[in-house]
């Protein structure tokens, strides 16, 4: 795979799969030239952060906050050791952009986390790699090995006293390293367990010293922010959602893959992109921004733009930008079934709420899929929720409830239909048919 | 207990952090260890443990954390499907299900000749790709549909 | 300062405090688990929600700062659902077996389940079951379905104990509190987790299923093992001790206490324990009343003291005996015209006796640990002997204070140390003269005569800078003397070495102090004018008063003490035990109450005075000690023991009263003047190391039988680094022949890295090593 389709493109502007990845092509497009710039021209911090602010990034990783508020959190003149550390964990289902950032423009993120620590004054920084993308993991360390050796990392870098040392951290499988304060607990070589905040990281972060935590997309964007301006990539996307983005189109599409887009670009454009509908079916329900935002029916979809606030009208989260496309053949409550033990396997443990809620919820909705539902199982499933929500240590917990109660708010009748009648709506044949899997086949 | 190489491996690891702060080298040192004995006894978490300065509990309890790594004897080949949603309405399941039948075991199953284990995994952040499944943690397998998986077994000797 | 606000009520508190601290102040409740106040915060378990004003969602009490005008509102209906719904959560998987739960009774989920708990269990699946663990003899977990993840007893070791031997494996629902692989918990402060446990899951494995909470009767007493004087709540159920608490006290013991304070009550019930005097007519010990047996003794004393002379009475006390004992035992043999009389049985070198200015202590205040920049402490096993005195100097050491060690072995102190020297026994002045050195160069002055030829090492130079850093400040700096300081046989030259160093840095010097009454002992003038207690049974004497001690375990040179007291005329025990040896050497066995059964007072390593109650009734025919002792001195006609109290013993020694005794001083009044330190004066040879292990050091927690099962009760070894083993040409794994003086024993060679070169670590204080001489000096090893 690689990225698919693009409108106006910067992250993936002359990419081609996987031959253009290394440190000589990133130059060739123009890569290190912004922090070549900053370093010579011994840009103030400040400014570097305010053209951030103005380029109203918002963080790539899920919550959207604006990158430029959070890098002016750091106390950069607080004596002592500081981090970067740029967030690739990438386990929430339906995202998978940073994976293909890494593997086709890695200098891009590793000159973004350059800027920034050269923003932020720290001298050290890490990368947390999700853990089943070995591969990946070895060639963000090929291009790490090249950018030493370029000078671009290391002591001194070319020549401008500022030093800036950057390593790979490989997770091993676990979903909640994703949330920042558990992955430095996990860089730390601890269980990935999130720390109750405050404080926060900005004061408090890794091995206790104040840490700055991006997405790969966030800093991969910082080194256009930093060349074209911060003016220039708030006008690629559209007021208060400033820059292209990177969406992972996942599920019943034709051509499932990643698409960098302006934010404001209409669904159906990206729908599009992506080839349209599997075998012409109907969309019954998107989910826009990975598995822990609300789903959106169909229809309300169709009426959406893609950007942080078109999205939140619609009631879900532009979250990472994973659309998880659902057409007509999906069982609702399969769907939410599989989510819901998903969250359940995934809670760190910690929490009771989390802990004990995600295995309440798991096993309900697996009663209800298995055909064992109860008549009050939906206002359990509710008042469960209800009761995770707004009481864990991370977000996690939210994270689990959201899907149960958007999943039962829009397809209620599928729902109480599979507790009546014990099975599902939608005939297996046609859930089934639905995944093309033996189609080769059969 | 490991192979130079390995030790090498795990040292250059700990050079990648703050000299006091040998215990994050954890996750990496486990999995090398992982890989070249090829599962994590009870006797290799504590050899990582002792090597790094950690409690061994504190190395069991990253081992048992992260999902990864196998605290039980594998096959000579672990196949992770993974099953997650948007895998699943490519195909995920439908691929598990194939190796189910193929192999004659299930999730958590090794075959009777110790050549492979199957798991159901959680999202491998490569969804466009669905379906996937990983060998080994290491190499991962896209786009797999039925001869595709039967190439695979085929190669798995 | 910051204001806030509690369910209307206003209080002040510093910056930094958590919205539990407020209330805490406040007196307001707030439901919790996770919470502990000695613990780092967790805020996992989210019992603790309230609600704050202008926050969206109820917020953890225990983990929430104040904020200056902060409201907070715990029983509002936002925080009160919120903490519904967590108890609901909670007993999903929380079996509901309070009935015959161990717990019942004393459980917080209980409790808060009554108030904050649903009716019937909107639940309806399977609950998880959670796999019993073995971990040793003094913690059970048998029930951990019951645990609620509060993590208290992870943090407890990591934090608090030092050593992290339980964690919390797996995530997710199946997160499990477990040690490494089927391990048994082993840390000395390990009972501490069952008091921690909320629930039912970790429960104490020698208590379990003997009685019911609120069948207890609950009574105050105090710690008789080592010098730190915690004091315990002891559960009483008719008259038998059932269990040992900690009874918070934040100067003493905060709110811990040491595995052997816990479950040393064991051994009051232990069936060696003495119930009645017993006399040796016709070489046959015979049980007798007790007038009989006072009047045989008190014939037989006055006899030897006619026939021989007072001066032929040597008494003996153990330094756990009570400060009234102690008292009326040297009253008693100072009657009898005899000054040999002593409580430091592990002593070696008493040539301090009669130079020191006051009472020997602690140096400062337990409380006032905390606040040190440093500390140095000289030839301890720290951690063993004194628990809680190492938890103190382990917390100081997480706030950053430096602590240094200076020992003969470098075992685990599980205190992040800043400096570690590890010498042999004979090299320990060497090394400590060495600090002195340093410090002395380090601050350009004289270096004091004597040091000519001393080199110091890069620790000692360490140890040194950080005793001199921030120097002038008062209260900051200390150097403690341990066990193995005043058992050495230049036990004063370290001490006056210790002055020294004191003097150059400002520092404060301490003893810690071996037992419960190291300090009470010198309070009670229990000191020799005659023979002190190596020297009289260096040179036999006729006769020996024993008190609450068993010489053939206890003793310096335990093989000495036996040929002593087996030639003597006569051996009156004082005990509340028969031992083997003692039917073999003693005439007169007088059954004598353990702590639990008589009042008394201990005066703990800081000078305080702590006097207790017995809890519970004598044992059979046993006594009060100090009635023994006063009634004797009646039978005897000696005059001063008309006493109707141990309160008026003890005001007889502490007229003026007070918390902490008076007179308490370190100095010597001379100096370092006649001591000149070489290196190479070492002795050639091996060199043997004895320890007193923690479960073998008193007569009690030697009978004691969980804490025998424990790994710190393992036999005795040869414990040798690989380099010694080889160079003596023994393996390791092997059984060895170990000999000392005219003594020899047969011990299992380990290999053991923390023993310094040509060395053997031989315990004490077990009698698998009793034939064995003197805990320090020259030992062969030799393939058995
Ligand atoms: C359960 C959970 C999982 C998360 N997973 C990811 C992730 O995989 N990648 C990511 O960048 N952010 C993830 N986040 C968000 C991070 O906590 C954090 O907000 C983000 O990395 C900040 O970067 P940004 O500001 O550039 O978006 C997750 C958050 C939660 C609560
Ligand atoms: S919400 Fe879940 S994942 Fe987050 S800290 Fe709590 S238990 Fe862990
Ligand atoms: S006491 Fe606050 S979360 Fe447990």
């Amino acid at each position: 795979m690689a990225i698919l389709g693009a409108i106006n493109p910067m992250l993936s502007l002359g990419l081609d799969g996987d031959n253009a990845w290394r440190l000589a092509d990133y130059v060739k497009r123009g890569g290190y030239s912004a922090l070549k710039r900053i370093l010579a021209e011994k840009m103030p911090q400040e400014q570097v952060i305010n053209e951030v602010k103005k380029s109203v990034l918002r963080g790539r990783g899920g919550a959207g906050f604006p990158t430029g508020l959070k890098w002016s959190f750091m106390p950069r003149s607080f004596p002592g050791e500081k981090y970067v550390v740029c967030n690739s964990d990438e386990g929430e289902p339906g995202t998978f952009k940073d994976r293909d950032i890494l593997r086709y423009n890695p200098h891009s993120v590793i000159e973004g986390m350059a800027i920034a620590a050269y923003a932020m004054s720290a001298t050290r920084g890490y990368n947390y790699i999700h853990g089943e993308v070995w591969e990946i993991y070895t060639r963000f360390e090929e291009a790490l090995d090249e950018a030493r050796a370029a000078g671009l990392l290391g002591e001194n870098i070319l020549g401008s006293g500022f030093n800036f040392d950057l390593f790979a951290h490989h997770g091993y499988g676990a979903y909640i390293c994703g949330e920042e304060t558990a992955l430095l607990e996990s860089i730390e070589g601890k269980k990935g367990q999130p720390r109750f905040k405050p404080p926060f990281p900005a004061s408090f972060g890794l091995y206790g010293k104040p840490t700055t935590i991006n997405n790969t997309e966030t800093f991969g964007s910082i080194p256009f922010i930093m060349s074209l301006g911060g003016e220039h990539f708030l006008e690629a996307g559209k007021e208060n959602n400033g820059g292209t983005k990177l969406f992972s189109v996942s599920g019943h599409v034709n051509k499932p893959g990643n698409y960098e887009i302006p934010l404001g670009t209409p669904f159906s454009t990206l729908l599009e992109m992506a080839g349209g509908m599997r075998g012409g079916r109907k969309l019954k329900g998107c989910i826009p921004g990975g598995s822990s935002s609300p789903v959106v029916p169909g229809e309300i979809m169709m009426g959406c733009t893609m950007d942080y606030d078109s999205i939140a009208k619609a009631g879900s989260m532009l979250g990472s930008g994973a659309v998880i496309i659902m057409d007509e053949s999906t069982c609702m409550v399969k769907a939410l079934e599989r989510l819901s033990f998903f969250y359940y396997e995934e809670s760190c443990g910690q929490c009771t709420p989390c802990r004990e809620g995600t295995n309440w919820l798991y096993k309900v909705v697996h009663r209800i899929e298995n055909g064992q539902g109860r008549p009050d199982d939906l206002d359990l499933l509710a008042s469960v929720t209800a009761n995770i929500m707004g009481r864990t240590i991370c977000a996690l917990g939210d994270a689990a409830s959201m899907p149960v109660q958007s999943f039962i708010k829009h397809y209620r009748d599928e729902f109480a239909y599979h507790i009546e009648h014990k099975k599902c709506l939608v005939p297996l044949e046609v859930q089934r048919a639905g995944s093309g899997f033996f189609k080769a086949t059969v | 207990m490991l192979t130079p190489d390995s030790l090498k491996r795990i040292d250059r690891e700990i050079a990648k952090y703050p000299a006091d702060q040998k215990q994050s080298a954890v996750m990496a040192a486990l999995a090398i260890a992982q890989e070249e004995l090829g599962w994590l006894s009870s006797e290799a978490i504590e050899f990582i443990a002792g090597y790094l300065g950690m409690p061994p509990i504190a190395a069991y309890e990253v081992a048992s954390f992260y999902n990864m790594y196998d605290l039980k004897p594998v096959g000579k080949y672990k196949l992770t499907v993974c099953t997650n949603l948007p895998c699943m309405l490519t195909g995920g399941v439908d691929a598990g299900e194939y190796l189910k039948k193929k192999l004659g075991i299930g999730y958590n199953e090794t075959t009777t000749d110790g050549r492979i284990t199957l798991k159901e995994g959680e999202c491998m952040g490569a969804c466009g790709d669905a379906p996937v499944m990983i060998v080994n943690n290491r190499r991962m397998c896209s786009w797999m549909n039925p001869e595709q998986i039967d190439k695979l077994l085929a190669e798995l000797e | 300062m910051l204001e806030i606000e509690i369910d209307g009520k206003q209080a002040q508190v510093p910056a930094g405090s958590t919205i539990m601290d407020a209330a805490q102040l406040l007196g307001a409740y707030i439901p919790h688990f996770c919470y502990h106040k000695k613990l780092s915060i967790a805020a996992n378990c989210r019992m603790c929600l309230v609600q704050v004003e202008k926050a969206p969602k109820p917020l953890p009490a225990c983990a929430t700062p104040v904020t200056n005008g902060m409201k907070v509102f715990t029983h509002s209906e936002l925080a009160i659902k919120a903490q519904k719904g967590v108890m609901e959560f909670l007993l999903i998987n929380h079996p509901l077996d309070c009935p015959i739960c161990d717990q019942g009774g004393e459980c917080q989920l209980q409790d808060l389940a009554v108030g904050y708990g649903g009716g019937a269990s909107r639940y309806q699946e399977a609950k998880r079951v959670v796999f019993h663990k073995e971990v040793g003899p003094l913690i059970s977990m048998q029930e951990m379905s019951r645990c609620i993840h509060c993590t208290r007893c992870v943090r407890f070791g990591q934090e608090i104990a030092g050593i992290m031997e339980l964690g919390m494996a797996n995530r997710n629902m199946h997160s499990e509190i477990q040690t490494f692989v089927g391990r048994s918990v082993d840390s000395e402060l390990s009972g501490n987790m069952i008091d921690l446990c909320p629930v039912g899951a970790l429960t104490s494995k020698p208590f379990r299923y003997s009685a019911r909470s609120w069948e207890l009767a609950r009574r105050r007493s105090i710690s008789p093992h080592d010098s730190l004087g915690a004091n315990l709540t002891v559960q009483v159920k008719g008259n038998k001790v059932m269990r040992v608490l900690p009874r918070e006290n934040e100067d003493v013991n905060e709110c811990w206490i040491s595995d052997k304070d816990r479950f040393s009550y064991e051994a009051l019930n232990s069936p060696e324990r003495l119930s009645k005097p017993v006399i040796r007519v016709d070489g046959a010990l015979r049980e007798v009343e007790w007038n009989v047996a006072l009047d045989y003794v008190s014939h037989a004393l006055k006899d030897i003291a006619q026939n021989h002379g007072g001066e032929a009475i040597a008494a003996l006390a153990s330094p756990h005996s009570t400060l009234e004992e102690l008292h009326l035992l040297q009253k008693l043999t100072r009657a009898l015209g005899s000054g040999s009389v002593d409580f430091r049985p592990h002593r070696r070198d008493f040539s301090a006796d009669g130079k020191r200015a006051g009472t020997p202590w602690l140096g400062m205040k337990l409380s006032e640990i905390k606040d040190l920049d440093a500390a140095l402490v000289v030839g301890s096993f720290l951690r063993k002997d004194h628990p809680l005195f190492a938890q103190r100097l382990r917390q100081l050491a997480r706030k950053g204070g430096k602590v240094s060690l200076l020992s003969v072995t470098a075992d685990d102190s599980s205190i992040n140390v800043h400096a570690r020297l590890t010498v042999s026994p004979a090299e320990l002045v060497l090394a400590l003269g060495g600090v002195v050195k340093a410090a002395a160069r380090q601050k350009g002055v004289a270096v004091p005569s004597g040091l000519e030829l001393v080199e110091p090492c890069a620790s000692g130079k360490a140890i040194a800078e950080s005793l001199l850093q921030g120097e002038g400040e008062k209260g900051k700096r200390a150097i403690f003397m341990g066990n193995v300081a005043e058992q050495h046989p230049q036990a004063t030259q370290l001490h006056a070495l210790a002055l020294e160093l004191a003097k150059l840095t400002g520092a404060s010097v301490g003893f810690v102090g071996e037992a419960a009454n190291s300090v009470g002992g010198y309070v009670a003038k229990a000191l020799p004018t005659a023979l002190d207690g190596y020297e009289m049974f260096a040179q036999p004497c006729k006769a020996y008063l024993l008190l609450g001690i068993d010489p053939e375990i206890d003793c310096h040179n335990p093989q000495q003490a036996v040929a002593a007291l087996k030639q003597s005329a006569l051996v009156v025990s004082l005990s509340s035990f028969k031992s083997g040896a003692a039917l073999d050497y003693a005439d007169v066995l007088l059954p004598i109450a353990p702590f639990a059964e008589t009042s008394g007072t201990f005066v703990n390593a800081e000078g305080r005075v702590q006097s207790f109650n017995g809890v519970v009734r004598p044992l059979g025919d046993s006594r009060p000690g100090w009635k023994v002792l006063r009634v004797l001195g009646n039978v005897l006609a000696l005059p001063g023991f008309d006493y109707d109290s141990s309160e008026q013993v003890r005001d007889e020694i502490l007229p003026e009263g007070g918390v902490f005794v008076a007179g308490l001083d370190n100095g010597l009044d001379s100096g370092l003047s006649d001591l000149t330190l070489a290196p190479g004066a070492a002795a050639s040879g091996l060199q043997r190391i004895a320890d007193v292990p923690i479960h073998f050091a008193d007569p009690l927690v030697r009978r004691a039988p969980a804490l025998q099962q424990t790994r710190d009760a393992a036999l005795p070894a040869a414990r040798m680094s690989a380099a010694t083993l080889a160079q003596q040409g023994v393996a390791a794994g092997s059984q060895v022949r170990v000999k000392q003086a005219q003594g020899e024993a047969l011990l299992l060679a380990v290999a053991d890295e923390t023993v310094p070169a040509g060395c053997v670590r031989v315990a004490a204080a077990h009698a698998s090593t009793a034939a064995l001489g003197d805990m320090f000096g020259a030992i062969s090893v030799e393939r058995a």
